[in-house]
């Protein structure tokens, strides 16, 4: 069984967000760019289970600029086998994105891809599913726990609710929350041998896919700020703010 | 053209938050369709048709849409979307999940999570966990939107007297099958719609000592919330989190005890309308968006909490 896992490269999950003066975006230049947090999750789960002798390959893409092969080699030295890198210019939206992963999908033929269930830099949650819907394949978003049974996989999903059980036939799209595993940290000597690991680049632009951006961003702003609240000085003091200036209690 | 709504409702009744859409759904169009999919799900649609908002209920009904499957979903949806300009749904685990796979079979670029509808194609919606706000305009034809709940108010809920059309089923997907479902039940306010929170994080050093938080909880009628690093630790179940990763929550009052206030948890709690930080770190962040800070043990200041508030109401009879 092969699975392939989707990777993207974002800022990392530490740096404080500073939008830039023109409004036209966030500053990225001299940023800290790590792996998208759940994608580690999804790299994560396909390695045990390849370790658990139940995947024979796993294939890592991302799919971005040129320097997204950082983050395609990361996953190659926690354990994926090979990467592809397709190259783009700027950002795509999710759509682009599916359209694009359709085509590796059937170039690679994985029997499962996983990837984050979103990504921290635009939140939009889209990707996954809808490769699942080009593809037609079942889908299993927000899985905190997968298990492999012959040709299908029973995935516990998170939901507003609680917990949700379904079971879905391979081929099939996993999208990963951050509770499905705890991602392990590269050794120095597999960040060496990811070295030697074939990354295969392709061009977005080669792949016969219309990327051209559907959205167009009119302007990024900082949120409201709010304003500075007070400190009180003993608990009385807050209950007696919070009934009679608040009025909340 | 007309709006559609996916109403979200758990067969019997609409889930709260689904008149909440409607109120966002409504302000793309005038003339809002809501569509209701599940399985005999009678009563929920005639609520439904009771908004007045609501112009029009389609109601499609099957054994396989009893558990919201999207696989089973989105086909509906779609054969029905070319009298449609915008398909509309809250941005919960629901429409997440379900939304984008209508959007890719329609070729439409899906805008998520929307906090304000500025016009009909140009919405507003957060970005980087909240840290920055995006304006964006749709250039598709058909727009998919998804809306965050606790950016709208609810809807009137009744008065209206909307038509309700029934629609033949589509055919099931049979690569995907539910198991089951595990909900969470208490007798508390439900986290995402409580009018107040109290929330505990790594500061509470243990599982045991959320009883603290319990407490204090009872008294305010409150639900409660918890940090990730609270729920990492296994103080407390991942249902109750706080943040980008968990839930948003808007409360009139969020109490933050044993918070320091990571980016991802203020993400989750920041809008709420009053805030309060009992911390025992001065430099906490948390202290940067809370109204009413109070720097000290919490282990001594939750118990005084629970006096002054028992003093109060004693007071009060």
């Amino acid at each position: 069984m092969k699975i392939l896992v989707a990777v993207k490269r974002v800022i990392d999950y530490n740096v404080q967000i500073r939008v830039k003066e023109d409004k036209t975006g966030v500053v990225t230049d001299n940023v800290k760019m790590s792996t998208n947090p759940p994608d580690d999750n999804a790299i994560e789960e396909a390695v045990k289970i390849k370790e658990a002798g139940k995947a024979t390959e796993v294939i890592a893409v991302s799919v971005g600029e040129e320097k997204a092969q950082e983050t395609v080699r990361k996953a190659l030295a926690v354990g994926a086998d090979k990467g592809i890198l397709v190259k783009t210019d700027g950002i795509l939206e999710p759509l682009a994105v599916s359209k694009l992963l359709q085509k590796i999908v059937e170039k690679v033929k994985p029997d499962l891809v996983f990837m984050g269930k979103q990504a921290i830099d635009d939140d939009c949650n889209q990707t996954g599913q809808m490769l699942s819907a080009l593809l037609n394949w079942p889908q299993a978003t927000f899985a905190s726990k997968i298990e492999i049974k012959d040709k299908k996989l029973e995935v516990t999903r998170e939901i507003d609710e609680g917990l949700e059980t379904i079971e879905i036939a391979i081929p099939a799209i996993v999208t990963c929350d951050l509770r499905l595993n705890e991602p392990r940290y590269a050794s120095l000597p597999n960040i060496m041998k990811a070295k030697k690991k074939p990354i295969e680049q392709l061009n977005a632009s080669d792949l016969g896919v219309d990327t051209s951006p559907r959205i167009e961003h009119i302007k990024v702003e900082e949120p409201p700020k709010r304003k500075a609240g007070i400190k009180v000085s003993s608990v009385a003091e807050l209950v007696q703010k919070l009934k009679n200036e608040a009025k909340v209690i | 053209m007309s709006v559609l709504l996916i109403a979200e409702h758990n067969n019997q009744d609409l889930k709260p938050f689904t008149l909440n859409a409607v109120t966002a759904a409504a302000q793309m169009g005038e003339d809002l369709h809501a569509i209701i999919i599940g399985q005999n799900c009678g009563d929920a649609a005639k609520k439904l048709s009771e908004l007045p908002l609501v112009k029009k209920v389609i109601q499609v009904e099957a054994a396989h849409y009893e558990n919201f499957v999207a696989e089973n979903f989105a086909p509906v949806i779609i054969k029905l979307a070319d009298t449609y300009s915008h398909i509309v749904c809250s941005a919960n685990t629901f429409g997440k999940n379900l939304m984008p796979r209508i959007a890719a079979s329609l070729d439409t670029s899906q805008i998520s999570d929307i906090i304000k509808v500025i016009s009909s194609d140009t919405f507003l919606r957060p970005i980087y966990a909240g840290n920055a706000f995006a304006t964006v305009k749709s250039k598709d034809t058909k727009k998919c939107v998804t809306i965050r709940p606790t950016s709208f108010d609810p809807c009137e809920s009744s008065g209206g007297s909307a038509s309700i059309e029934k629609v033949e089923p589509g055919e099931e997907f049979n690569n995907t099958k539910f198991v089951k479902r595990e909900e969470i039940k208490s007798d508390r306010p439900e986290l995402g719609t409580a009018r107040v929170v109290v929330s505990g994080g790594r500061g509470m050093q243990s599982g045991d000592n959320f009883k603290l938080i319990t407490s204090l909880a009872d008294k305010l009628n409150a639900a409660i919330g918890a940090s990730r690093a609270a729920v990492d630790a296994g103080y407390i179940g991942n249902d109750h989190q706080v943040g980008q990763t968990g839930k948003v929550v808007v409360p009139d009052l969020y109490i933050a005890v044993g918070i320091s206030g990571a980016i991802q948890h203020l993400a989750g709690m920041k809008e709420s309308k009053v805030i309060v930080a009992i911390n025992k770190d001065g430099e906490a962040p948390i202290f940067s968006v809370a109204d009413y800070g109070l720097e000290a043990d919490l282990f001594e200041a939750v118990p005084q909490f629970l006096d002054e508030l028992n003093k109060l109401n004693t007071i009060q009879k």
